[in-house]
Formats: structure tokens, sequence, C-alpha cells
């Protein structure tokens, strides 16, 4: 180990020593103060690896650089004002200003002091660093930056940097009518593997530009590939939408499914339920203290899901109880309390959207192949799932859940088995309520948290709730993946306004075939 | 229909004979007197009216479904809106050359979107007698689509009032395209001439307010002689118990259909005679809630009864108008002497919260109020209990058996 040390040392020291003669002569071509050996130094400095290399740069462009006439040396102020030795990068304290000359620059010397500050970032230690220059060469394709792009390939020990500069100098070599053919072939063969829109553009221009045949038929064959390419990864693309899409919907939609199974009766209040859950996220956003903003999201679910499962007890007790076996007063007298709900936000917290931040760890996206995965998202489908799998055990495992099932499938013979149907119903409609306001600590990060939040995801719940029937929850999430998937799937070709009306008549179409949805309870009854 | 007069009851003769003279004496009393006059009806208060009338159409085509054959639509609205873009096209074409454009054939919103041809949607509605038949074509046919397979598959109750609001939601995500050729976003507007009278002036607006009652009128009492009919009282069976029905060898689905046509074609109406008076259509009307709120409409007035139905249309608006005014703003000011007294801000509180109840933005709430209470406590509407109240007292007085059933069989 100590040795391997050891020779990593001695390999930076000795590097440092090799530059060590070229940067004397460079930052001697600096104090003759001359535009055309200023160039020189430039270029000299951009390919030495000197350490300081883009502190000096960046000090040239910024008019920071000047010559000590009295020690006869180069040295660099700081943006505060200190002086610096330009080749030992030793602070020198006490340097009369009188005695520094500027080394002049003009616009072309500027252009290439950038170019060489980028191509010297393609040196970064910082790998991210290194693949944003080269993505930047790529986008450019300034043929200047090929040496660097070269030089940088063969220091090169990233996988991904190392992808990056071959992209970047197969844009250069490919656009340059003047490098050799074969360089041209191997780097459409490079594009070609790269296949993202950027590298379809270039191919492209190519084929417009292309005088020979064979580069011009190699060039539409990769171009033909990259575009088959593309659409594989957008459909998949289209296809992760349609999950997201599916985990909100299930979301929203599996509250109102409980109660509909439960109770028979449409909660159209369930958006509102939905919309509580959200504001309850940005109450406690806004009452937590900063340093805990990380977990705000974590704290607002138990409140949202006691927010919303309150006022839906309260609602089935002094509302719903009432109309029992009278499923369509049921619906209106929900209805008004819907918009008594969104009357009262209005008043509390105004009209307009509140904000609703994310943390950290939600918010931004990563790639994956070809895919842009946004974190909120993620964590959305992760909470769907959390949420369907915890319901299914709530229903399965639990007295409660026998009890619920069984009010489902038969409410006269589950109240005769001595099973208090009053208190299964309250509970039931506490339950589907608070997973809505669950769906609201969700939804609040994906949409504007206004009044009306609820309305937006109504219909397509009760569209999922009618796809997958009441029978068990296996139909609402089937159904949420069905519609999810098939809007997202359909947007891109006609449209997000037709998808939606052409999968609403399919669901009417749809229910001609099986009027109970998906996954119908099986029974002897004529009439649900 | 003379005959069918004859044989309605009491309430009917009473709702149709008001009808006719509100429809006489509006346009006298609008038109005749002079502006000062005690008697005068100003200009606004007949746009008003007649807009109300035009849903009370609609709450008596909705009562038809829902009172008497149990169909809770939450779309008629649809209907309500298609016959109304129906009447839109036809008053579209009429305004001609005078629009911005200048346009004779192309209404503008054509010519901004740079379109060279009438899309064939548009075709002959520059005659009314074609946008006539349209009106009640376009609602019917869209109502006798759905319902074959709506009724065919046997969906009912909520299922059916969650796809008939799907139906209209669908709607109105389709007129708010540019592209679907009905002016989008903005709709239609800026009407100009109807049957070449000014669509604005005092005596069209008193001529299609006549119109509108009595249209009223005559969808009351085609309804009534289809629900009195054997017909209607199958309707009523297929409301009561529809597998019953069924088992006796009826088919309930032909039944409902017919009636699910009517109505619709009947909102169709109501929507029509509605556009030129408030002089605009757009997707808007289309919305899942303006066609709830017709459903309160007809349960606070009384469902299954028609007359309760047109009541409730016109209660339930009036109080809208009266609320969304600041009609209640007083109220605030009369609680300010006992809320000076308050300790702290809690009179300012409660001030601001009175305020903003009787306020314009108190409405949704004071409607969302009156659904609950409605279907809690008032489920008859308010001419059911008028009525209830009524036969209670009858047998005390006159000492008559059993009037109830009596009453619906000579009806």
């Amino acid at each position: 180990m100590i040795r391997r040390w050891l020779a990593l040392l001695i390999f930076v020291v000795s590097a440092s020593l090799a530059y060590a003669d070229g940067l004397d002569d460079t930052l001697a071509r600096f104090q003759q103060d001359k535009f055309p050996e200023t160039a020189k130094a430039i270029a000299e400095l951009a390919v030495s690896g000197a350490p300081n290399a883009a502190v000096l740069l960046d000090a040239l462009g910024d008019n920071r650089l000047f010559i000590d006439a009295g020690a006869h040396q180069l040295v660099y102020k700081t943006a505060s004002g200190d002086v610096f030795n330009a080749k030992t990068n030793e602070k020198l304290p006490g340097v009369d200003d009188s005695n520094l000359k500027k080394v002049r620059v003009n616009n072309s010397l500027r252009s290439a002091i950038d170019a060489a500050i980028g191509s010297l970032s393609l040196a970064n230690p910082d790998v991210g660093k290194r693949i944003g220059a080269a993505e930047a060469v790529f986008k450019s394709r300034d043929a200047k930056a090929l040496p660097a792009v070269e030089a940088a390939l063969a220091r090169e020990t990233d996988p991904r940097a190392k992808a990056a500069l071959e992209f970047a100098r197969g844009a250069i070599l490919v656009t340059n009518s003047s490098s050799p053919l074969a360089d041209r072939l191997a780097a459409i063969s490079t594009l070609k593997a790269r296949a993202d829109q950027d590298s379809a553009s270039l191919l492209g221009e190519v084929i417009d530009k292309a005088d020979n045949p064979e580069l011009k038929a190699a060039a539409q064959s990769a171009l033909v590939s990259v575009k088959s390419n593309l659409a594989l990864w957008n459909l998949v693309q289209n296809l992760w939408y349609g999950v997201s899409a599916s985990s909100v919907l299930l979301l929203a939609a599996i509250g109102l499914a409980i109660t509909f199974g439960v109770m028979g009766v449409i909660n159209m209040a369930h958006g509102e339920m939905v919309m509580l859950g959200a504001y309850a996220t940005f109450v406690v956003q806004s009452l937590l203290p900063p340093s805990w903003s990380q977990w705000s999201l974590a704290i607002s679910l138990p409140v949202a899901f006691a927010v919303s499962a309150c006022v839906g007890m309260l609602i089935e007790r002094f509302v719903i109880r009432f109309l029992y076996g009278r499923p369509l007063e049921t619906l209106l007298a929900t209805w008004g309390v819907s918009l008594i709900l969104q009357q009262a936000v209005r008043t509390l917290f105004g009209a307009n959207n509140r904000q609703v931040t994310a943390p950290a760890f939600m918010s931004g996206s990563f790639p994956l192949g070809g895919l842009e995965i946004g974190s909120g998202r993620l964590w959305i489908i992760a909470l769907a799932i959390l949420v369907f799998v915890a319901l299914q055990l709530v229903l399965r495992m639990t007295s409660f859940g026998l009890r619920m099932r069984a009010v489902t499938q038969n409410r006269r013979m589950a109240s005769a088995m001595g099973i208090s149907t009053d208190l299964i119903d309250m509970f039931a409609f506490a339950l589907g309520s608070g997973i809505a306001g669950i769906a609201g600590v969700a939804l609040s990060q994906i949409d504007n948290v206004s009044p009306n939040l609820g309305q937006g995801y109504i219909i397509d719940s009760f569209m999922v709730v009618v796809l997958g029937g009441v029978g068990n929850l296996w139909g609402t999430l089937l159904g949420a993946v069905v519609l999810g998937l098939a809007n997202k799937l359909l947007e891109p070709i006609i449209g997000a306004v037709l998808a939606k009306i052409l999968l609403l008549v399919c669901i009417i179409l749809f229910i001609q075939k099986r009027p109970r949805g998906l996954f119908a309870l099986k029974g002897r009854a004529v009439e649900a | 229909m003379e005959n069918q007069i004859t044989r309605l009851d009491w309430l009917g003769r009473a709702f149709v004979g008001l009808c006719v003279v509100v429809a006489v004496a509006v346009p006298v009393l609008a038109l005749l007197p002079d502006k000062n006059s005690a008697f005068f009806v100003p200009p606004y208060v007949v746009a008003l009216l007649g807009k109300y009338i035009c849903f009370a159409i609609l709450a008596v085509a909705l009562d038809l479904v829902w009172g008497y054959c149990g169909i809770l639509s939450l779309g008629h609205g649809a209907f309500f809106a298609l016959g109304g873009y129906a009447m839109g096209m036809y008053l579209m074409r009429q305004i001609g050359a005078r629009g911005v454009y200048a346009n004779p054939i192309l209404p503008d919103f054509m010519v901004f979107l740079n379109w060279k041809e009438l899309p064939v949607a548009w075709w002959g509605f520059n005659h009314f007698a074609y946008a006539g038949v349209m009106i009640l074509f376009v609602p019917g046919v869209l109502a006798f689509a759905f319902g074959w397979f709506a009724f065919r598959s046997r969906v009912t109750g909520v299922y059916l009032s969650i796809i008939t609001q799907a139906l209209t939601y669908a709607l109105k995500l389709a007129f708010f395209r540019n592209d679907f050729g009905f002016g989008g976003n903005n709709g239609l507007t800026d009407f100009k001439d109807i049957f070449g009278a000014n669509v604005q002036s005092d005596a069209t607006r008193a001529a299609l307010f006549s119109a509108s009652i009595l249209a009223l009128a005559g969808a009351y009492v085609l309804s009534k002689a289809i629900v009195s009919s054997k017909y209607g009282k199958t309707l009523i069976a297929i409301r009561d118990s529809e597998s019953r029905v069924r088992f006796l060898g009826y088919r309930v689905e032909n039944f409902k259909l017919f009636v699910f046509v009517v109505s619709a074609m009947m909102a169709g109406i109501a929507g029509a005679l509605y556009v030129p008076q408030v002089g605009i259509i757009n997707p808007s009307e289309f919305d899942p809630g303006n066609s709830i709120e017709a459903v309160i409409w007809v349960a606070v007035g009384g469902r299954g009864t028609l007359v309760g139905a047109a009541l409730g249309a016109l209660i339930v608006n009036y109080s809208k108008t009266f609320l969304t005014g600041g009609g209640l703003m007083w109220i605030g000011a009369l609680l300010d002497p006992v809320l000076n007294y308050l300790p702290g801000s809690i009179g300012r509180i409660i001030r601001l919260f009175v305020d903003t109840l009787t306020g314009p933005e108190g409405w949704t709430a004071a409607l969302g109020l009156l659904f609950i209470l409605v279907t809690l406590f008032l489920p008859k509407g308010i001419l059911g209990l008028f009525l209830d109240t009524a036969r209670h007292n009858a047998p005390a007085k006159a000492a008559a058996p059993a009037p109830a059933p009596a009453e619906e069989a000579h009806s």
C-alpha cells in the first residue's frame, strides 16, 4: 500500500517537475506583452497541465495579470486585491502597485482564453465537471478543442467521462470536412452508439452537407438506427409517465373505492379530502422550523391522514348516516359538502395557490438510460405501492378488515351475524377519507395547492372505480394502471384532451360489457 | 293539447294559467308603461326572468327523468348546452358580413383561425328551420345513443349518474378545443339578429321571454301528459322497482330510453331559448357543476311534481342573484353594535366571517348547505311538503276516503 502511495507521489512530483520548465517559458511569453506571444502562451498554458493554469487564465481574462517591472516576474491579483506570484503561487506582501504593468488582451485573445478555460475543465479533477465540459464541446463542436479533447481522452480513466469525450471527439471529427474519411466514418459509429436527440440532429446535418457518398450512406443508416432507438426510449419514457400517472390515480381512487364498496355511496367530496390533505401539508410545512424541512412530508402524512379522516368521520356521522339506502341523495349531499369545504378553505387560506416545497431528496431528476426520472414521482409511486400493500394487509389481516369485507359483500347478512354495520360504515368512511388525505400530500408535490385541487381528480378517480369495480382493491389497481398508461400512451399521439375524451368514451362502451367493472362482486342479488 | 290541459289537476291548471298570464303581462309591462311608472319592468329584469324560465324548463326536463323514472342524470347540462350551441350557430350565421372581419360566410373565429371553408357541421345553420330541427335532433340523438348503450346493459343508480357526468365532462373538453370548430374557449357570442330583429332590443327580449315561458308551459303539459298516461305509470313502477317491472315482462330499457330522449330534447329547447337572452354560449355551460346545480333545483322544488321543479329553479336562481349581489351584506353591519363589545379581535373575525358568508363568495357555501339540508330534511322538496300537508289536512275537513289514490286515478 505504502509503495503504491509512494509511486503515486513520485509520479506527481516528476510530472510537476516535467512541466516546471515549460511553465517558465510560457510565463516569459506573457512578460513580453505582445499579442502573438500572449496567444501562444495561452495555448501552451491550456495543455501544460499546470495546477494554477485556470487561475492564471481567469486573471488574464479579467485584466488581473500583471508584469512586476521591478522584480521581473509575473504576478496576479485576486478579486480582493491580494497579489500572488504567478509561478510559485506564493502571496507577495507589499508589492508596489506603480511597478505593476497589465498584460494586455484583445477580443480574439479573450475568445482564446475562453476556449482554453473550456479545455482546462476537461482536466478538472471533478468527474462531473469533466463530463459537463465534454458535453459543452459536443454541443459547440469547435475544431480548435480537438487537441485538448484528445489529450483529455488519453489520460481519462472514468468510463462515463471517457464516453462523453469520445462523443465530443466524434462530433468534432464528423462535422469537420477536412478530417480524414476513416475518422469521420468511425465518428459516425460513435454517434450511432450515443443515440439521442443531439446525435440525431448532428447526423442529419452531416447528411445534408456530406460530399462523399460513402459517408452519406453511413450517416443515413446510423440516423435510422438512432431514430428507432429514440422512438424506443420515447415509448419507455411514456410508459414511465403512465406508471407515474397511475400511481397518482391509484392514491386518489383507492379511498373512493373503499367507501363505494362498503357503503354503496359515491362521496362527491372525496376530491376535497384530497385537497384537505394537501393543505394539511402546507400548514405542517409552514409551522415546522426550517431545520426540520427534510421531514415535513413524513410528518404531513399522518397529519393529513388524521385531518381528512376526522372530517370524513364528521361527514359520515352528520350527513351520510341519515341518507342510508338513498345513494343518489347521498351523492347530492356530499356534493354540497364539497362546495362548503372548498369555500371554507378559500376563506381560510385565500383563493391563490399555496406553495409547498419539496425536500431536497424529492426534487430534481436523474437519467436512467435514455429516461429522465423525477425523484418526486418515484417517491409518489413508492407511496402508492406502500398504501396499497398496507390497505390489503388491513383488509386481509385485521378483524376490522374482515368485517369491512363482510359488509361489502352482504350488508344484511353481516348485520345478522352481529357486525355493527353502523360503526363499520363510519370507520370505512374515515379510512377512505384518510387515504384521500395521504393522496393530497403526494399531490401537493406535483400540482397546485388550491381550493380546486380536488375537482381535477374526482372524475378520473370515479372512472378508475367504474373500470375496476368494487369487488376488491386489485380492481382499483388494475383500473388505475390501465387508465394511467392508456392516457399517457395516447397523449403524444392524439393530444391530451382527445386522449381523455377517447378514454371516457371507451369506459362508457366498456361498462356495456361489464356494468360492474372488471372485478365485480359475485352474488345472487339482482341489484346492487 | 286542449284535451291535455282540461285533464290537468288544479295545480297544473294554475301553473299553466299563471304561465300564460305572465307571458302576456311581462312584455306588456316591459314595453308600454312609462319608464318611471311603478308597473314598468326594466329590460334587465326581463332578461333575468327569461334566464330563470329557461332554467325552469331544464328543471322540468330533469324532473321527468329523475322524479318519475329514477334516472339521476348529472349530464343534463350537456343537452341544454348542445341546444344552446345549435341556436348559437344560427345566430352566428345571422351576423353575416357585420363581423369584425366582415366575412359574409365564415364567423369571426374561423377567419381568425385562418379557415377557408365553412365546416360541414355548420352547413344549413343560416336557415332557422334547419337550426330548429338540430336543436331537437342533436341532444335527442346523443341521448338516444347514450341511453341505448347505458340502459340495455342495465347501468343504473350511481353508476349511471357518474357516467352521465363523464359525458358532459368529455363534451366540455371537446368544445374547449379550437379545432373542434365551435369557437373553442370563447364560444359563440356577439350575436346581432334573430329572425331579422335586433337581439338586444327590448321588444325582442320581451318576445323571447314570452316564448320561453310558453315553452315552459308546453314542456310542463307534455311531461304531465307523459307521466299521467299508462306509459307514465310504468315509468313510475320502474323508478320504484326496476327488476320487478322487468320480471312482469316490460322492456324496461325502451321505456327509459324514450323518456330520456324526450327529456334531452326539452333541455335542448331550454338551451336554445337561453342563448339569445344571455347573448353567449361557451364550453363552461358543459361544466359538471352546472348539471348538478340543475339537480338541486329539482330537489328543492320537489322531485316528481314537475311544477315543483320549475318552482325550485326560480327560487334557487333568484336566491343566487340575490346573494351574489350582496343582498344580505347588511347583516354584518347589523351585528356591529354587539361585536364591538367583544374583547380583542374576536369581533372583527366574526364580522369577517359573516361578511364572507353573506358576500358574493358565500353563495358557494350557501348552495352547498342547501344541498345538504334539502336532502336531509326536505326529501320531497318545498312543493312535496306543501302537498303532503294539504293531503294530510284534506280528510279531516271533508272526510273524503283516501283522496291521494283517487287523485292519481283521475289525473
